[in-house]
């Protein structure tokens, strides 16, 4: 342990992006769903900024800002009141039950945490280590996509699979470029609008926001 | 050697001592949150008075272990936190038993409890006593867990080298310790017979697990173990103390550290009591069927800690 200070304090926030990740997957609550993401959000913003902060790489902070306005602020803003308009705020009812989610969950952490292991030692920056966080992150939300049935749930799962990807590329790459930082905060801000739409048009056609009714939808 | 007996000695006792007012602490800020007018802090003193003063009443078909139990629980207590450095780090007791052993003494009161539930064969007890070893054999794994993860940080068992480690030893974060502090926050709220997995004022037979199981226990024998009960509260938040938050606590020899010590302790000892009394009033207590997944995340927490450890910390 050799690392300064606000490295380890980089670290810590890794760990606790992987915290909320394994809350968000014990979540039974839109409502809380939405608070997590929120706080994954501010936990990436933070050490976006540190790592911004260490490094000396100035186009870090825009990416925090970026991520602090759009995920920590609009995004969980407006999904608290798609949630009030669709009168969705109850119980999510979970594919797999919670623990068994939670195993393979750990499962996921292990495999991820070995996969990076080789692939950080490639990679030359002070934080590489957080690598296999970020992936075991990705990965983690991946797992809430599959295992949640209804809509608003499997969308914060791809949006908490983004904070990952995000998360991977400021640890292992000290970030992307702006332009496709930019680029790629657009794409998940259109993808929600347009997702959002598509709430309102399934909830028109089958009453509820449960994606197993368009199981249905299938040619004789 | 002779003042370290001596601190020993006087460590221990004044964890006995001060564990009721722990307990009073709690129960004062959890009126003061709820807006109920408080009980005074010394009202555990009070209770155990009165129930030192009454005479004992004992069922016909009670077994000498029915009597010996609470003798024995407050016994494996008072060790316990004998053992656990609360004010001096590294007494002379403390090469005794390590962490692990420490679990050990736990489980033995436990077992005991649980016999002693059992003994006199109503039902309430034989439930309590079941519902306890079904929360207490998922709390167990998971408790060591923690414990792993502040033995791989400071490579070892002991407690007096793990708190030498993260104590006064160059200053580093340790996010694995995050990780483990909430596991660790988690087991002892289930072993304490705290809300969210059990609720200690309340004798409804649907929830109730550790009062089922001392339902028999009158005058001196409930005495001793509400108080060993106390003990027991004051014996995890000193554990906790220790490792997550050991700052303050005097080397050995030094005995100039040891009125800052005595504060800080106690300041930790406000704060956590505190605490807890808050997350018991924002929290509503779980059916005892979620209590496995209560105690299943602190088991993954834990193990998710000693990942961590492996990968950001070695």
């Amino acid at each position: 342990m050799s690392l300064t200070y606000h490295l380890q304090i980089v670290n810590l926030l890794a760990a606790l992006l992987l915290l909320i990740s394994f809350a968000m997957l014990s979540q039974r609550r839109i409502a809380g769903l939405i608070t997590l993401f929120a706080w994954q959000g501010a936990a990436l913003a933070a050490s976006t900024a540190l790592v911004a902060w260490s490094t000396g790489q100035h186009h870090l902070y825009y990416s925090a800002a970026l991520t602090l306005v759009l995920k920590v602020i609009a995004m969980p803003w407006y999904f608290f009141r798609i949630v009030k308009k669709l009168d969705v705020g109850r119980d999510v009812e979970p594919m797999i039950n919670i623990p068994t989610t939670m195993l393979i969950g750990i499962v996921l952490v292990i495999f991820a945490f070995n996969l990076a292991l080789p692939i950080s030692e490639l990679s030359g920056t002070v934080t590489r280590s957080t690598l296999g966080i970020a992936l075991a992150t990705v990965l983690l939300a991946f797992l809430m996509m599959i295992t949640r049935s209804k809509a608003i749930p499997q969308v914060i799962g791809f949006l908490a699979m983004e904070n990952g990807l995000f998360f991977a590329a400021t640890s292992a790459t000290y970030g992307m470029p702006l332009v496709v930082e930019l680029g790629v905060a657009l794409d998940v801000m259109v993808g929600v609008f347009v997702l959002s739409i598509f709430f309102f048009q399934i909830r028109e056609t089958f009453d509820s926001l449960d994606l197993k009714h368009m199981e249905k939808l299938k040619e004789r | 050697m002779s003042t370290g007996i001596l601190l020993q000695l006087a460590q221990t006792l004044l964890a006995i001592l001060l564990a009721p007012l722990l307990m009073g602490w709690v129960n004062q800020c959890r009126a003061w949150l709820q807006g109920r007018s408080a009980p005074p802090i010394t009202q555990p003193y009070r209770t155990l008075k009165k129930l030192f003063h009454k005479d004992a009443v004992i069922a016909h078909n009670a077994s000498p272990l029915f009597r010996f139990a609470p003798y024995m629980i407050f016994a494996c207590m008072a060790l316990a936190a004998g053992l656990v450095p609360t004010i001096v780090n590294d007494l002379p007791f403390s090469p005794a038993a390590d962490v692990i052993a420490l679990v050990g003494i736990f489980a033995l009161a436990r077992v005991f409890l649980a016999l002693a539930a059992m003994d006199i064969g109503t039902s309430f007890g034989t439930l309590g006593a079941r519902r306890e070893m079904l929360v207490s054999f998922l709390a167990e794994p998971a408790l060591l867990m923690v414990f792993f993860t502040a033995s791989l940080i400071s490579q070892s068992t002991e407690l007096p080298i793990i708190v030498q480690t993260l104590a006064h030893q160059e200053f580093a974060i340790y996010p694995s310790l995050a990780f483990a502090a909430v596991a660790f926050w988690m087991i002892s709220v289930a072993e304490n017979a705290r809300i969210p997995v059990d609720n200690p004022s309340t004798h409804l037979e649907l929830t109730m697990i550790h009062e089922a199981m001392i339902l028999e226990y009158s005058a001196r024998h409930l005495a001793l173990i509400e108080w060993a009960v106390a003990l027991k509260l004051f014996t995890y938040s000193a554990l906790g103390i220790a490792l997550f938050l050991p700052w303050g606590i005097a080397e050995q020899g030094d005995i100039s550290a040891l009125p800052l010590a005595l504060v800080a302790m106690v300041a930790k000892l406000l704060l956590g009591g505190a605490v807890l009394a808050f997350i018991e009033t924002i929290s509503a207590k779980v059916r005892l069927f979620r209590a496995p997944e209560f105690l299943g995340t602190a088991f993954l927490l834990a193990v998710l800690g000693m990942l961590i450890h492996f990968l950001l910390e070695v």
